[in-house]
């Protein structure tokens, strides 16, 4: 079985899926029921294959495994080259998980235009495995901005009242970012002579163009992590996205960013990385306390969802940016569990959105007297993300914690500060939600959680509670990957520091 | 030596021009416009059939090479002026400009245009520019009954006889100063010396000229109104075969004879890219007509062109070239979508029109997405590969300041290229357009084909142009 090439068919099985429901044409209502089916199974099916790559992945080392290279442009010694480590792999996973789910949520709420959402959602999830499994940094480049297609579509048109600013804020955003990242690409392929990843990543670029180097790729990173202060189009983004475009977006996109901090920045420019170190940790605990803040005063569920977003990956640029073993792997540990959590959350503001079509805080309230079973489902996650032991989200907040702690003890003071607050603003969301008098006239006839969305929570449930009792299944698997990938970084700041010494003596 | 075996394409189109011209005068005015443009097209094609087959080599005594360099550059042109004129004909026959002169007018202009991409010579190329502008004069101003097209085909007559009569100063000043016309010896005599200051300013007249006539900022103010002016079909040709020509010209003069002075003209190239590419992107922020936005898109697409113009080196030419190969194709695509935009046998020009076209005309809508997607520099397209590479060939040379502002105005660009996406799918439809012709929807099929599929085979068109540029640098 390892013959075949896993991963190119992961990446690109969806994109087969998407060219059969080109192919489907009739009457709308059988169209749309055909798209949806056809968009579930491939998705579904799609999973499935990913879950080999789990099965036979090899945590002993920290080598690129089911690595798969091609010619593709022989002329400019750019070739199709792909392969996951331990770092990528769960990314991987994340992305094909959510996929189905995401299909799965928009099955009633999504009734104009079926075949095109499903198409775009292929796509994307193309783009999202591509991107995370791409070891040739023009491959990586093509999927981190494929990406914006989909997604610009996905908001523009399945949006909801202001769909169109957000569409346009999302895309200019990020591909200003993405450009200054093109460029310091071009530079390093100019400098090294190739864009290969497991190549860059051994070539040691000198300090001053590590420096310009980081640069240009944080601005593109740090857009999409987001990170404070250019995080404003995350809550445009969330709030005017249909609920799987949040969901995805909340899921995975946002992962993008700290992963290519993991994949380009700490590796390929470990000098820089610990120069700039200090002003990572500064915006991400100004993100942490101030968007947890902002978080405070949101009138709209969605808005405040995605600020806690904008806050939690505050806690993974920190941790990333320790250097250490405990930081880096909790920080990759807190993108997989808010993956899960924060697409949770949005689906849960789905639920009730579906029902009711506002998301306003106000126009709620006292719903556990009918929904009792959706109060339960929306705790559950609610205090995931606050980072209850025994959750997922409580294993990636506690280590990148102690990473910072065992690299800056205020940084780690701070942080922790930061939680509190989000647990503040969650709780204040949950209970204006979901407790007091049910006094609202529309909300006494309201029904609970249908057997779909039964089947949509019960998965993410178990996959938090899984990550939050034994953590150790998944962190074994990155284990070895990350000890190498610190261990690069100190050899590199070793190496520096003892060259500097010498040249001062 | 004069070997005109060379020269065999060129003199297949002329003679071809003639006698179609002969049959159009006795067959009849008005009955034989389809039959002579569909054999304009059939001509067209056994020119690039000549041109592929072709050996190579110089003629008229050191006045015109078929060098791959050239070739390369004739393909594209042959192409985009056949496509052009299949373009033409049905808009020509409802709009009641359906005049046999038409396809024999752009065969000559198309002539001119492999002329000019051939010459060894500053006469032979003022020849062909010559051949070229002339035809097309006649071209923009082809509906002499409406105000519009007469307007734009004299204002660019006007403009364009000034813009010649610079580069033909620009040429007199570098003979006077070197005593040659020739390439090959200008280069030899260049070669390591330093330039002489008349001959300097000599070709920073050249250099005027032909950004007039690739329409490159801050020559470019005749592009918008000729191009709102001029019809559409004709808009479509003036956007992609000349322009394809004059950058081709472009960089045959700056890396030919003028190879060894790249110190010397960089900066003015480096000066012109900026200047187009933020032009380019800013001015069409707010345009509604869309081939005014097309014009603009335009004056950027060469900004970015002459970027890798600016780099100067073989790589450079090489992302010239591809870039220039896939603006043919999007950009044909995109006239293919703008002539379909007609409603009640009306055309219409507002970007408005396309309104809710996603409901409308579901698979339209999602190919002009595409191009739009494409032409904004987004990958997987094939529009990213073009900026790639020219954008590689600027950071190789150092250029990086240029490059980071390039791909910053290509986000702003990426502004106006969304808002005909959002047009499209966000907004609500207006009444649909009319049933596409055939041929529109061949080109529109098969421009979508190419964007889509170039992530999967670039081998074809790179390679291709790589074999072009290292001729030119093997001089």
């Amino acid at each position: 079985m390892s013959d075949w090439p896993i991963l190119s068919i992961v990446t690109f099985l969806p994109l087969v899926g998407a060219a059969l429901l080109l192919l489907i044409n009739g009457e709308e209502a059988t169209v749309a029921r055909n798209s949806r089916w056809v968009a579930l199974w491939t998705s579904g099916f799609t999973f499935l294959v990913s879950l080999m790559l789990w099965v036979n992945f090899d945590a002993t080392t920290a080598d690129f495994q089911f690595v798969e290279q091609a010619d593709w442009m022989p002329g400019l010694n750019i070739s199709y080259h792909m392969g996951v480590d331990g770092i990528s792999v769960l990314f991987v996973l994340l992305a094909t998980f959510l996929t189905p789910i995401c299909i799965l949520s928009a099955w009633e709420a999504i009734q104009k235009r079926v075949k095109e959402y499903m198409i775009a959602f292929l796509v994307l999830e193309t783009m999202m495995v591509g991107m995370f499994s791409a070891l040739d940094g023009l491959l990586f480049y093509l999927f981190f901005e494929g990406v914006l297609i989909p997604m610009f579509i996905i908001i523009g048109v399945w949006g909801g009242q202001r769909r169109v600013y957000a569409a346009f804020k999302l895309f200019l955003y990020t591909l200003l970012g993405s450009v200054l990242m093109l460029v310091a690409l071009l530079a390093m392929y100019f400098e090294a002579g190739t864009t290969d990843i497991p190549t860059l990543m051994e070539y040691g670029f000198d300090y001053n163009m590590q420096l310009w180097l980081w640069l240009a790729f944080f601005a593109s990173f740090a857009v999409k992590v987001p990170m404070w202060p250019v995080h404003t189009w995350l809550p445009d983004a969330h709030v005017e996205a249909p609920t799987a475009g949040s969901v995805i977006l909340a899921g995975v996109l946002l992962k993008m960013g700290g992963y290519g901090f993991l994949r380009f920045s700490l590796p390929m420019m470990p000098l820089a990385s610990e120069t700039f170190a200090p002003l990572v940790f500064t915006l991400s605990i100004v993100a942490i306390i101030y968007t947890s803040l902002v978080a405070l005063a949101q009138q709209d569920m969605k808005k405040l969802i995605a600020y806690s977003s904008v806050a939690h990956m505050g806690i993974v640029t920190i941790g990333a940016f320790t250097f250490n073993q405990h930081g880096i792997e909790g920080s990759i540990f807190q993108m997989l569990s808010h993956g899960v959590v924060s697409g949770a959350l949005f689906l849960c503001v789905g639920v009730v959105y579906d029902r009711i079509h506002t998301r306003e805080i106000d126009a709620y309230g006292g719903l556990v007297h009918r929904m009792p079973s959706y109060a339960l489902i929306f705790m559950f996650f609610t205090m995931a993300s606050v980072g209850l032991p025994g959750t997922g989200g409580f294993v990636g907040e506690i280590l990148a914690l102690l990473g910072a702690f065992e690299a800056n003890t205020w940084v780690a003071f701070f942080a922790a500060t930061g939680l509190i607050l989000g647990a503040a603003y969650a709780l204040y969301l949950y209970r204006r939600i979901i407790f007091g008098a049910l006094t609202k006239e529309n909300l006494k006839t309201i029904l609970d959680l249908s057997p779909r969305e039964w089947i949509i929570f019960a998965p993410l449930v178990i996959i938090v509670l899984w990550m939050g009792v034994y953590p150790v299944s998944f962190l074994d698997i990155m284990h070895v990957s990350v000890e190498n990938l610190v261990n690069q970084v100190e050899t590199a700041q070793a190496a520096a520091a003892h060259a500097a010494q010498l040249a001062a003596n | 030596m004069l070997n005109l075996g060379a020269a065999l394409p060129e003199m297949f189109m002329a003679v071809s021009a003639l006698a179609l011209l002969m049959l159009g005068v006795f067959a009849g005015k008005d009955k034989s416009f389809r039959t002579v443009s569909w054999l304009a097209v059939a001509a067209q094609v056994v020119a690039i059939a000549l041109v592929v087959m072709g050996d190579g080599g110089s003629a008229f005594y050191g006045q015109f090479s078929a060098d791959p360099f050239a070739k390369f550059c004739k393909v594209l042109i042959l192409i985009g002026s056949a496509t052009g004129i299949i373009m033409t004909m049905n808009f020509a026959e409802r709009e009641n400009m359906a005049r046999f002169e038409f396809p024999i007018l752009i065969s000559l202009a198309t002539l001119g245009m492999m002329a000019m991409v051939s010459a060894t010579d500053m006469l032979s190329l003022y020849l062909g520019l010559e051949l070229q502008s002339l035809a097309l004069y006649v071209v923009a101003a082809i509906r002499r009954d409406t105000v519009r097209s007469t307007e734009s085909g004299l204002k660019y007559f006007i403009l364009g006889s000034i813009a010649s009569g610079i580069l033909l100063y620009g040429m007199s000043m570098v003979y006077g100063f070197t005593g040659t016309t020739n390439f090959t010896v200008l280069g030899d005599t260049l070669v390591g010396g330093e330039l002489p200051l008349g001959a300097l300013v000599g070709l920073a007249f050249i250099f005027a000229g032909l950004c007039f006539k690739v329409s490159a900022v801050p020559f470019h103010m005749w592009t918008p109104d000729v191009y709102e002016g001029a019809p559409t079909p004709v808009t479509s040709f003036f956007a992609v075969a000349p322009k394809i020509a004059g950058l081709a010209l472009f960089i045959r003069v700056a890396v030919g004879p003028f190879g060894g002075a790249v110190e010397d003209w960089q900066q003015i190239i480096v000066l012109i890219a900026i200047l187009s590419m933020v032009v380019g992107s800013f001015a069409a922020l707010r345009q509604e007509n869309i081939k005014r936005l097309m014009a603009y898109s335009s004056i950027g697409h060469v900004g970015f062109a002459l970027v890798g113009l600016a780099a100067g080196t073989e790589a450079g030419v090489t992302g010239v070239l591809v870039y220039l190969g896939i603006y043919l194709v999007m950009n044909l695509g995109t006239f293919a979508v703008i002539l379909c935009m007609r409603r009640n046998d009306r055309m219409n020009e507002e970007i408005t029109d396309l309104a809710g076209l996603a409901k409308t005309k579901p698979l339209m809508a999602a190919i002009t997405a595409i191009f739009m997607f494409s032409m904004a520099g987004i990958p997987p397209l094939a529009g990213f590969f073009g900026k790639f590479y020219v954008f590689k060939a600027a950071v190789d040379a150092g250029l990086v300041t240029l490059a980071v502002i390039g791909l910053v105005t290509s986000v702003v660009s990426a502004y106006y290229y969304l808002r005909i996406i959002k047009v499209m799918y966000f907004d609500e439809p207006v009444e649909g357009f009319d049933r596409n012709g055939t041929e529109m929807n061949v080109i529109m099929a098969v421009a979508t084909i190419i964007i889509l599929a170039f992530v999967f085979f670039p081998n074809p068109l790179m390679d291709s142009a790589a074999v072009a540029a290292a001729s030119l640098f093997g001089m």
